[in-house]
């Protein structure tokens, strides 16, 4: 009986094993050359706003005070 | 995990051997189909759509704030709302809130056990949550009374059967996500401590978790030792997403900020990048020269760049789009354990085994004086030229051109 109980088991992590893989071929997709344009599209249309990427004025960046500097 | 039952299949007479042989078979046939579709799918590489976008150049990046206090490795950090507030954790049991401005000590509390793996700063930012090796997440209000001991209101939320290695609030002080290793993550109401939903598909430990951004919908994606990457409805349970294409355990995951895709970073030496609509890898960040494990990731504010903190106790900084790495930031004594961009993006934080946590920003080629800075040129003896910002009706126009080195 107890051979049974895990064949049960077993067949049932089978089961949600199979309809975990229906589900995941059922998903609709889209192409990499789309699905990149658009990464591509998102980074340039938010490239000025990004401060690591561009840098900003050294004035409106909190971390930076004004120090003293010095030129050898 | 919850499926809608198939009325055939719940009909059919049971004969275990029989079922079981004719299940392997469909499952061999539909991850055979799922493979096929992805494929059908891949007609370019990412950085080949990109060679048309300008390179990024030379870039510097500068540590700003040296955060030290803690006795023991950092091992996790968050960054509050007011993108000034940082919370760590560490191996010793200690948590701090820093003002990352000041670089002082807010509040540190002590927990009860050692390796605190995961701290969260709750979006209100009167709260943190915490947790590690004593199974749970706890949530401690934070008072404004420097003197009252945040242990007293210490509430306990999260219980999992192994240690706790992730956790994050959702968009409000509510609700915590957590991840852990007995193999589930799970989502739970602060108030009451009810578990509200449990994540099961991951076959060892869960390292890391994050919630997409808000706009697109309630999903969150964790990585784990058994090499997968899941994407999750949080209201369902249900895994709507598997990437299995690391070599090794996925010790971080981020998504993209427009939510689309999401990058990971692994024991494996690499990371890689997920787009959620072409299910499929699109990107691997690599070079034969690393070989140490990464251990956490984050993007840039657009998601141009993709910081990683590695073992090897640098952070490289990659092209998103080309591939390529643009910067390696050296200043860590240990490992890089945590790594994460400020709210607005115009700093990012790493913690390290070195007991340390780092906040840099981008170093400047030109610094433009402002109408508000006064400047007085001295020109010493030695040659040596000394500007000075000091109250005077005098203005002088500075500027300042530092020579710039590339990794």
């Amino acid at each position: 009986k107890k051979e049974n109980m895990t064949s049960n088991s077993n067949v049932s992590n089978m089961r949600r094993l199979v309809e975990q893989l229906k589900l995941e071929a059922s998903l609709e997709r889209i192409k990499v050359s789309q699905a990149a344009a658009e990464l591509q599209q998102y980074c340039h249309q938010n490239a000025a706003k990004d401060a690591l990427l561009v840098g900003v004025p050294a004035g409106s960046n909190p971390f930076r005070e004004p120090r003293s500097c010095n030129l050898f | 995990m919850r499926f809608s039952i198939n009325p055939e299949m719940a009909t059919q007479e049971v004969q275990p051997n029989e079922t079981l042989t004719n299940l392997k078979a469909e499952s061999d046939t539909l991850k055979t189909k799922l493979e096929d579709e992805r494929a059908k799918l891949h007609d370019v590489e990412l950085h080949q759509v990109a060679e048309k976008v300008d390179g990024l150049g030379q870039f510097i990046m500068k540590t700003r704030r040296t955060l030290k206090g803690h006795g023991n490795k950092v091992l996790c950090m968050d960054w509050c709302k007011d993108k000034r507030r940082i919370v760590s954790s560490s191996q010793d049991g200690k948590v701090i809130v820093w003002d990352a401005f000041t670089t002082n000590k807010e509040h540190a509390v002590t927990m009860p056990c050692t390796w605190v793996m995961a701290c969260a700063y709750a979006p209100s930012g009167c709260a943190v949550a915490c947790g590690g090796l004593d199974n749970k997440c706890s949530v401690y209000p934070l008072s404004l009374d420097k003197n009252e001991n945040l242990a007293a209101k210490k509430k306990s939320v999260a219980m999992h059967t192994n240690y706790l290695s992730a956790c994050s609030f959702t968009n409000s002080d509510m609700q915590i996500l957590t991840s852990s290793g007995d193999g589930t993550c799970a989502l739970w109401d602060v108030e009451s401590g009810q578990l509200l939903q449990s994540f099961h598909g991951h076959a060892a430990d869960v390292l890391c978790l994050d919630l997409a951004p808000s706009e697109t919908g309630n999903t969150f994606v964790s990585g784990g030792c058994d090499k997968k990457a899941n994407v999750w409805d949080m209201r369902s349970g249900q895994c709507i997403q598997s990437f299995e294409t690391h070599e090794s355990d996925i010790n971080s995951v981020r998504y993209y900020p427009s939510g689309d895709a999401f990058a990971s970073g692994s024991d494996d030496a690499t990371c890689r990048l997920y787009d959620l609509r072409a299910d499929r890898e699109v990107a691997i960040y690599s070079k034969e020269s690393i070989i140490f494990g990464a251990s956490s990731v984050d993007f840039s504010l657009s998601g141009r760049l993709l910081f990683g903190g590695y073992n090897d106790y640098t952070i490289n900084v990659w092209d998103v789009l080309k591939g390529t790495r643009v910067s390696i930031l050296f200043g860590h004594e240990n490992r890089v354990s945590t790594l994460r961009l400020s709210p607005d993006g115009t700093a990012f934080c790493s913690g390290s085994w070195d007991h340390t946590l780092r906040v840099r920003d981008r170093g400047y080629h030109l610094e433009p004086v402002t109408s508000a800075t006064v400047c007085l040129i001295l020109v010493s003896s030695s040659s040596c030229l000394s500007l000075m910002p000091v109250p005077s009706p005098f203005y002088f126009i500075r500027t300042a051109s530092f020579i710039t080195f590339g990794p």
